[in-house]
């Protein structure tokens, strides 16, 4: 539908309430929900869309990110013209060192940006999990004349205070005109929350990335969207459905357990959008006689001997006979020996759990074991 | 251009597999899903990549919509490089008209200015009938060793079954004496694999001289193979020692599917440098639900097991519905699995989909009562828990089973 349009994913995200999950991988390249990264949605939404020219912003410890996104042919995007652009960190003369906010980012993928042949940008992160393509939101900012076009997920008022991360909130008309923009608000009744995803015509994107920055402007939304409030057309559209926004631990381990609800999973994952990931070779899974597995997700390559209960297990990992794997999120890889117990668990990659071992979390507080741990 | 290559291997995709019946009405027998998420081409395939032979020629006649949709560019199986590749060669015309290919050896013999263009030493002919994992370098590296013309893989079968097979017989420095397809009274147990290493020279030769011999077949192991050893070449049996399967019948494609499912597998597919590569399609992880009981099975990404599976491989995007019981079955994928059915050591193929309470696999003798026949030692706990002696029903791909349907054990049901 989209094809006037190229894509940016600001894959650059810092979230260090992610503490481990992060340590070592940027949150883009984060495996989440059995089988993908979370970049897997940005990109899936984009090539749902119909963009088949999508740049990557990274900065740090992209490595694991590059390694996933290869060449870029499980979305299709390894094509002879546009595809995929993996936008590593660029110094400029300004600034030689890490980007101190998107708009830096963007200033130093201007070269890319300039180059493109569409007309309109598409600007996303990779720290959002939802199933929808840009093409109604594009018709919107289309229609509306909108110099900018900004997605916003309705928070119940209910959820306004609870977990502080960082979040932007939208004042909005009611012809969609935004107002105000808060970041944190204390005291308003705002409730439409910014889901970092833009739509922007190239043109007006690079002017106002070069005129911020000059500024000394670093933040795309609370500085350079803000200070052209007023100035230019600001238009909000409003994404109905599920949205998982991957802020902190405790998020990551509820966004998993979402997806073992019937209702997410049909959205996410069986519509005829589909999601896209680089698929390994992997064996399917393999029951046991003595497997016990309810109310779970469970990726290719597993050996399931034990019980599983309500838990989301990525590719090759193995669970031992009399071993209880219980409200737990198993990365790939890890080793899951005979009569242990574990319950509210995150298991980095590679883990090896020792036979009659426990480790039991809180729901709201979960035990994350780091990548490669033999415990 | 000239591009050298010093094996090429050519694969034989082209029969029908007739003995599969509804499984292969639609596709070849390379075609056919095994273990869940592969197709039986596939072993043959990953065999080639991980031997480092990337010329790969699959020659198709018999339905090869299927599989020429399946290997596509052979990406799936790293074989999309620079100067090799997996190429389709299905019969063609020609300035004097075209023919179908009338035997394995015409098939090739068709085909060989394709392989003129890579000038090779040796071709590896293949079949895409088979399971097994074989590194083929130290098949064509024995071949070299022997200074042989052409050697055949072979295979140690029972004698009881060995007139099933070409059976070779041998001297001591396992040069071949004589070659009997299909011997009534066979002297050795050495059964071919077909998987041959021919030096492309002598093989071009006794082709074109078999090409215009009256009564010919044209075929490897009736013409060729007795041809070159009646013309006194060096032939020579390289004998393989794993696991091989020939699935050629339902029942040999259903027990080396339960074979997988075994406690300790006879072939070991989580074998990492031998990994056995597929196309892999794009689908979420498995859901098993609250409700659901797996056991002993083998279950691909994209079902959603709301019943009962023990036994059984399915392949990827089944669903089984609540009160369902799939037990001792082969699930392709995309098949759909009503409430309250049973599907008794049955094989559905690809987009089945059994009504809500239907009973698909009975026992003649209970199938009017719609009770669980035949199936008395069955269940959890018993890891081989079939009785041998039910035969094996199979759905065609696509067919629908409606609801409350009794499906007879060992029927076989069209689309």
């Amino acid at each position: 539908m989209i094809r006037e349009a190229f894509g940016i994913i600001y894959a650059a995200e810092e979230v260090p309430d992610l503490r481990e999950l992060v340590e070592a991988r940027a949150v883009g390249a984060l495996p989440v929900g059995g089988k993908y990264r979370m970049i897997d949605f940005g990109l899936s939404n984009m090539i749902n869309s119909e963009i088949r020219n999508v740049g990557v912003i990274a900065s740090r410890n992209y490595n694991s990110l590059m390694d996933h996104l290869s060449s870029g042919k499980p979305w299709d995007l390894s094509r002879k013209s546009d595809g995929l652009f993996l936008l590593t960190p660029f110094s400029l003369r300004e600034n030689p060192g890490v980007y101190r906010g998107k708009v830096e980012a963007l200033k130093s993928c201007l070269d890319y940006i300039r180059r493109t042949k569409q007309e309109y940008c598409v600007l996303t992160g990779s720290t959002l999990i939802f199933n929808n393509t840009f093409d109604e939101m594009m018709r919107f900012h289309i229609d509306q004349h909108a110099d900018v076009t900004i997605l916003y997920q309705d928070i119940p008022a209910a959820d306004h205070r609870g977990d502080r991360f960082a979040e932007v909130y939208l004042d909005i008309e009611k012809d969609g005109t935004v107002t105000g923009i808060e970041l944190n608000p204390a005291h308003s009744d705002l409730f439409a929350r910014n889901m970092e995803t833009y739509i922007i015509g190239k043109d007006t994107l690079i002017y106002m990335v070069e005129e911020s920055f000059a500024k000394g402007e670093y933040q795309f939304c609370e500085e350079l969207l803000r200070n052209n409030i007023g100035r230019s057309k600001i238009m909000a559209f409003e994404h109905k459905g599920y949205v998982g926004t991957m802020r902190s631990v405790a998020a990551y381990y509820k966004i998993n357990m979402d997806l073992l609800n019937a209702e997410v999973r049909d959205e996410l994952f069986s519509s005829k959008n589909r999601i896209y990931t680089k698929v390994r070779d992997s064996v399917p899974a393999k029951y046991t006689m003595t497997a016990d597995v309810s109310g779970s997700l469970i990726a290719n390559g597993c050996i399931i001997e034990g019980k599983v209960e309500n838990s989301v297990l990525f590719r090759s990992v193995h669970v031992g006979r009399d071993t209880v794997v219980k409200n737990s999120i198993i990365f790939p890889g890890t080793d899951i020996s005979e009569d242990a117990e574990l319950e509210n668990v995150i298991l980095d990659k590679n883990v090896s759990v020792r036979a009659r071992n426990r480790l039991i979390g809180a729901v709201d507080f979960p035990v994350v074991i780091r990548k490669g741990s033999v415990v | 251009m000239y591009r050298k290559k010093k094996t090429v291997a050519l694969l034989l995709a082209g029969g029908q597999g007739s003995r599969l019946g509804a499984l292969t009405a639609r596709r070849a027998k390379p075609a056919v899903t095994y273990g869940g998420k592969y197709r039986i081409i596939d072993f043959t395939l990953s065999n080639c990549t991980h031997s480092g032979i990337d010329t790969v020629g699959v020659l198709t006649q018999y339905r090869p919509l299927e599989l020429n949709t399946y290997i596509g560019t052979g990406q799936a199986w790293d074989l999309d490089t620079i100067t090799g590749g997996a190429y389709v060669l299905p019969p063609f015309a020609r300035v004097t008209g075209g023919d179908w290919y009338a035997g394995t050896a015409d098939a090739i013999n068709q085909n060989a200015s394709f392989v003129d263009q890579f000038d090779p030493d040796t071709v590896l002919i293949l079949s895409g009938d088979h399971i097994y994992k074989m590194n083929y370098k130290w098949m064509i590296a024995y071949h070299e060793e022997k200074k042989a013309d052409a050697t055949i893989a072979v295979i140690s079968v029972p004698i009881a079954d060995a007139s099933r097979f070409g059976i070779m017989n041998t001297d001591t420095e396992m040069r071949i004496t004589e070659f009997k397809e299909k011997p009534k009274h066979p002297k050795s147990t050495l059964a071919s694999m077909g998987v041959y290493v021919f030096n492309w020279k002598t093989l071009r030769h006794y082709m074109e001289k078999d090409r215009t011999l009256a009564g010919s077949t044209h075929d490897f192991g009736k013409d060729i193979i007795p041809a070159m050893l009646a013309g006194g070449e060096r032939m020579f049996a390289y004998e393989y020692g794993g696991y091989w399967r020939d699935v050629g019948t339902i029942e040999s494609l259903w027990e080396a599917n339960m074979e997988l499912i075994s406690q300790a597998p006879p072939l070991n597919l989580y074998d990492d440098p031998w990994r056995i590569f597929a196309r892999n399609e794009n689908d979420p992880p498995q859901y098993i639900d609250a409700h659901a009981k797996v056991t002993n099975s083998i279950i691909c990404e994209g079902c959603t097991i709301f019943g009962t599976v023990e036994h059984s491989v399915l392949s990827a995007g089944v669903i089984v519905e609540e009160d369902a019981l799939v037990r001792d079955s082969i699930i392709m994928s995309g098949t759909y699995i009503g409430r309250n059915s049973r599907v008794l050591k049955s094989i559905l193929d690809e987009e089945v989909l059994v009504g809500e309470g239907a009973l698909v696999g009975a026992d003649p003798v209970d199938a009017l009562t719609g009770a669980l026949g035949g199936f008395t030692a069955a269940g959890a706990g018993v890891p081989e828990g079939y009785d041998p002696n039910v035969p094996i029903t199979v759905v065609e791909k696509g067919a629908r089973i409606e609801k409350g349907a009794v499906i007879e054990a060992g029927k076989e049901v069209r689309a």
